[in-house]
Protein backbone atom coordinates (compact mmCIF):
# COMPACT_ATOMS: atom_id res chain seq x y z
CA UNK A 1 0.00 0.00 0.00
CA UNK A 2 1.16 3.52 -0.74
CA UNK A 3 2.02 5.97 2.00
CA UNK A 4 2.99 9.65 2.12
CA UNK A 5 5.47 9.63 4.98
CA UNK A 6 7.51 7.04 6.83
CA UNK A 7 8.45 7.01 10.52
CA UNK A 8 11.17 4.73 11.84
CA UNK A 9 10.40 4.19 15.54
CA UNK A 10 12.41 0.97 15.78
CA UNK A 11 14.41 0.59 18.99
CA UNK A 12 12.27 3.17 20.80
CA UNK A 13 10.20 2.31 23.83
CA UNK A 14 6.96 3.64 25.33
CA UNK A 15 5.83 6.39 24.99
CA UNK A 16 8.22 7.49 22.21
CA UNK A 17 6.62 5.61 19.26
CA UNK A 18 3.29 7.32 20.03
CA UNK A 19 4.84 10.76 20.55
CA UNK A 20 6.79 10.49 17.27
CA UNK A 21 3.66 9.27 15.48
CA UNK A 22 1.73 12.28 16.72
CA UNK A 23 4.52 14.60 15.55
CA UNK A 24 4.77 12.96 12.12
CA UNK A 25 1.00 13.14 11.61
CA UNK A 26 1.27 16.86 12.30
CA UNK A 27 3.42 17.19 9.18
CA UNK A 28 0.78 15.54 6.98
CA UNK A 29 -2.42 16.82 5.39
CA UNK A 30 -5.79 15.32 6.28
CA UNK A 31 -6.29 12.02 4.40
CA UNK A 32 -2.59 11.34 3.88
CA UNK A 33 -1.07 8.09 5.13
CA UNK A 34 1.78 7.56 7.60
CA UNK A 35 3.76 4.34 7.77
CA UNK A 36 5.28 3.58 11.18
CA UNK A 37 7.73 0.80 11.94
CA UNK A 38 8.35 -0.16 15.55
CA UNK A 39 9.97 -2.91 17.63
CA UNK A 40 8.08 -2.16 20.86
CA UNK A 41 5.50 -4.95 21.35
CA UNK A 42 3.46 -2.55 23.53
CA UNK A 43 3.01 -0.24 20.53
CA UNK A 44 0.48 -2.64 18.94
CA UNK A 45 -2.13 -1.95 21.60
CA UNK A 46 -0.99 1.67 22.01
CA UNK A 47 -1.40 2.53 18.32
CA UNK A 48 -4.96 1.20 18.40
CA UNK A 49 -5.70 3.27 21.51
CA UNK A 50 -4.05 6.34 19.99
CA UNK A 51 -6.11 6.02 16.80
CA UNK A 52 -9.33 5.52 18.72
CA UNK A 53 -8.79 8.58 20.89
CA UNK A 54 -7.49 10.97 18.24
CA UNK A 55 -9.81 10.07 15.37
CA UNK A 56 -6.94 9.04 13.07
CA UNK A 57 -7.65 5.80 11.25
CA UNK A 58 -5.39 2.79 11.81
CA UNK A 59 -5.60 1.11 8.41
CA UNK A 60 -3.44 -1.91 9.15
CA UNK A 61 -1.09 -3.56 11.61
CA UNK A 62 1.40 -6.12 10.34
CA UNK A 63 4.09 -8.17 12.05
CA UNK A 64 7.34 -8.87 10.30
CA UNK A 65 9.71 -10.82 12.55
CA UNK A 66 10.51 -8.53 15.48
CA UNK A 67 9.00 -5.54 13.70
CA UNK A 68 5.54 -4.08 13.63
CA UNK A 69 4.34 -2.02 10.68
CA UNK A 70 1.41 0.35 11.03
CA UNK A 71 -0.41 2.38 8.41
CA UNK A 72 -2.39 5.31 9.71
CA UNK A 73 -4.54 7.78 7.82
CA UNK A 74 -4.59 11.29 9.19
CA UNK A 75 -7.98 12.54 10.38
CA UNK B 1 -15.74 17.67 21.11
CA UNK B 2 -14.63 19.42 24.28
CA UNK B 3 -10.93 19.14 25.07
CA UNK B 4 -10.19 16.59 27.77
CA UNK B 5 -8.05 17.69 30.70
CA UNK B 6 -5.60 15.99 33.04
CA UNK B 7 -3.93 17.28 36.18
CA UNK B 8 -0.99 15.58 37.90
CA UNK B 9 0.68 16.22 41.23
CA UNK B 10 4.34 15.19 41.08
CA UNK B 11 5.83 14.67 44.54
CA UNK B 12 8.85 12.41 43.99
CA UNK B 13 12.36 13.56 43.14
CA UNK B 14 14.18 10.40 42.08
CA UNK B 15 15.21 9.20 38.63
CA UNK B 16 12.74 6.28 38.62
CA UNK B 17 9.78 8.31 39.86
CA UNK B 18 10.50 11.10 37.40
CA UNK B 19 9.13 8.84 34.66
CA UNK B 20 5.41 8.46 35.49
CA UNK B 21 4.48 12.17 35.45
CA UNK B 22 6.44 12.97 32.27
CA UNK B 23 5.31 9.82 30.41
CA UNK B 24 1.66 10.37 31.29
CA UNK B 25 1.79 14.09 30.57
CA UNK B 26 3.50 13.76 27.17
CA UNK B 27 1.21 10.92 26.11
CA UNK B 28 -1.94 12.70 27.25
CA UNK B 29 -0.83 15.79 25.32
CA UNK B 30 -0.32 13.60 22.22
CA UNK B 31 -3.86 12.32 22.66
CA UNK B 32 -5.17 15.88 22.68
CA UNK B 33 -5.49 16.48 26.42
CA UNK B 34 -4.78 19.81 28.02
CA UNK B 35 -2.31 18.95 30.80
CA UNK B 36 -1.01 20.60 33.94
CA UNK B 37 1.53 19.23 36.41
CA UNK B 38 1.85 20.64 39.89
CA UNK B 39 5.33 19.93 41.29
CA UNK B 40 5.55 19.92 45.05
CA UNK B 41 8.00 18.79 47.71
CA UNK B 42 10.63 16.45 46.19
CA UNK B 43 8.89 16.71 42.83
CA UNK B 44 10.47 20.16 42.49
CA UNK B 45 13.73 18.40 41.60
CA UNK B 46 12.14 17.56 38.24
CA UNK B 47 11.98 21.26 37.35
CA UNK B 48 15.68 21.96 37.99
CA UNK B 49 17.67 23.24 35.02
CA UNK B 50 20.21 20.49 35.67
CA UNK B 51 18.58 17.08 35.91
CA UNK B 52 21.84 15.15 36.12
CA UNK B 53 21.57 14.99 39.91
CA UNK B 54 18.48 12.74 39.78
CA UNK B 55 19.33 9.40 41.35
CA UNK B 56 17.69 6.07 42.01
CA UNK B 57 18.21 4.28 45.30
CA UNK B 58 17.98 0.48 45.60
CA UNK B 59 18.34 0.88 49.40
CA UNK B 60 15.16 -0.26 51.12
CA UNK B 61 13.54 -0.86 47.74
CA UNK B 62 12.93 -4.65 47.54
CA UNK B 63 10.90 -4.22 44.33
CA UNK B 64 13.89 -3.02 42.34
CA UNK B 65 15.70 -5.71 40.34
CA UNK B 66 19.49 -5.25 40.43
CA UNK B 67 20.67 -6.47 37.04
CA UNK B 68 23.72 -5.59 35.00
CA UNK B 69 23.17 -3.71 31.73
CA UNK B 70 26.17 -5.37 30.02
CA UNK B 71 27.75 -8.75 29.44
CA UNK B 72 26.39 -12.01 28.04
CA UNK B 73 22.71 -12.84 28.38
CA UNK B 74 23.10 -15.22 31.35
CA UNK B 75 25.02 -12.51 33.23
CA UNK B 76 22.45 -9.79 32.46
CA UNK B 77 19.74 -12.09 33.81
CA UNK B 78 21.33 -12.41 37.25
CA UNK B 79 19.61 -10.55 40.06
CA UNK B 80 22.19 -9.19 42.50
CA UNK B 81 20.52 -9.46 45.85
CA UNK B 82 22.62 -7.10 47.96
CA UNK B 83 21.60 -6.72 51.62
CA UNK B 84 20.51 -3.25 52.78
CA UNK B 85 23.21 -3.24 55.43
CA UNK B 86 25.90 -3.62 52.75
CA UNK B 87 24.28 -1.04 50.44
CA UNK B 88 24.24 1.53 53.21
CA UNK B 89 27.94 1.08 53.96
CA UNK B 90 29.38 1.21 50.45
CA UNK B 91 30.27 4.82 49.57
CA UNK B 92 28.82 5.88 46.21
CA UNK B 93 26.50 2.87 46.01
CA UNK B 94 23.59 5.08 44.91
CA UNK B 95 25.69 6.71 42.18
CA UNK B 96 26.78 3.32 40.86
CA UNK B 97 23.18 2.03 40.84
CA UNK B 98 22.08 5.23 39.06
CA UNK B 99 24.79 4.81 36.42
CA UNK B 100 23.71 1.22 35.78
CA UNK B 101 20.06 2.28 35.60
CA UNK B 102 20.88 5.00 33.06
CA UNK B 103 22.72 2.44 30.93
CA UNK B 104 19.72 0.08 31.10
CA UNK B 105 17.41 2.94 30.11
CA UNK B 106 19.63 3.60 27.09
CA UNK B 107 19.82 -0.09 26.15
CA UNK B 108 16.03 -0.41 26.21
CA UNK B 109 15.36 2.64 24.03
CA UNK B 110 13.57 4.38 26.89
CA UNK B 111 13.65 8.18 26.69
CA UNK B 112 15.81 10.16 29.12
CA UNK B 113 14.10 12.44 31.63
CA UNK B 114 15.46 15.65 30.04
CA UNK B 115 14.11 14.44 26.65
CA UNK B 116 10.68 13.61 28.09
CA UNK B 117 10.48 16.96 29.87
CA UNK B 118 11.38 18.75 26.63
CA UNK B 119 8.65 16.79 24.82
CA UNK B 120 6.17 17.89 27.48
CA UNK B 121 7.29 21.50 27.06
CA UNK B 122 6.92 21.27 23.28
CA UNK B 123 3.43 19.84 23.74
CA UNK B 124 2.56 22.84 25.93
CA UNK B 125 2.13 20.91 29.15
CA UNK B 126 1.75 23.59 31.82
CA UNK B 127 4.14 23.16 34.74
CA UNK B 128 3.54 24.77 38.10
CA UNK B 129 6.05 24.79 40.95
CA UNK B 130 4.81 24.90 44.51
CA UNK B 131 6.02 28.26 45.83
CA UNK B 132 5.69 27.12 49.45
CA UNK B 133 8.11 24.23 48.87
CA UNK B 134 10.54 26.48 46.99
CA UNK B 135 10.82 28.55 50.17
CA UNK B 136 10.71 25.57 52.53
CA UNK B 137 13.66 23.90 50.78
CA UNK B 138 15.54 27.17 50.32
CA UNK B 139 15.55 26.98 46.52
CA UNK B 140 15.90 29.98 44.24
CA UNK B 141 13.83 30.55 41.10
CA UNK B 142 17.07 30.77 39.14
CA UNK B 143 17.67 27.04 39.76
CA UNK B 144 14.55 26.13 37.79
CA UNK B 145 13.80 26.15 34.08
CA UNK B 146 11.93 29.15 32.67
CA UNK B 147 8.43 28.74 31.21
CA UNK B 148 7.02 27.52 34.51
CA UNK B 149 4.66 29.21 36.92
CA UNK B 150 4.77 29.43 40.69
CA UNK B 151 1.65 28.95 42.75
CA UNK B 152 -0.05 27.20 45.63
CA UNK B 153 -2.82 24.71 46.30
CA UNK B 154 -5.54 27.10 45.16
CA UNK B 155 -3.77 27.50 41.80
CA UNK B 156 -3.79 23.72 41.40
CA UNK B 157 -7.50 23.40 42.16
CA UNK B 158 -8.40 26.11 39.66
CA UNK B 159 -7.49 23.67 36.87
CA UNK B 160 -7.85 20.32 38.69
CA UNK B 161 -11.51 20.98 39.46
CA UNK B 162 -12.32 20.89 35.75
CA UNK B 163 -10.30 17.82 34.78
CA UNK B 164 -11.30 14.37 33.56
CA UNK B 165 -8.24 12.74 35.11
CA UNK B 166 -6.43 13.82 38.25
CA UNK B 167 -3.52 11.82 39.68
CA UNK B 168 -1.18 12.10 42.65
CA UNK B 169 2.24 10.66 41.88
Amino acid sequence: MNFDKELDARGLNCPLPILRTKKSLGELESGQILKVSSTDPGSVKDMQAFAKQTGNELLSTAENGDEFIFLMRKH
Amino acid sequence: METKKMALIATKGTLDWAYPPFILASTAAALGYEVQIFFTFYGLQLLKKDLSDLKVSPLGNPGMPMKMPFGPKWFKGLNWNIPNAVQSLVPGYESIATGLMKQTIKNCGVATIPDLRDLCMEAEVKMIACQMTVELFGFDHSEFIGDIEYGGAATFFEFAGETDICLFI
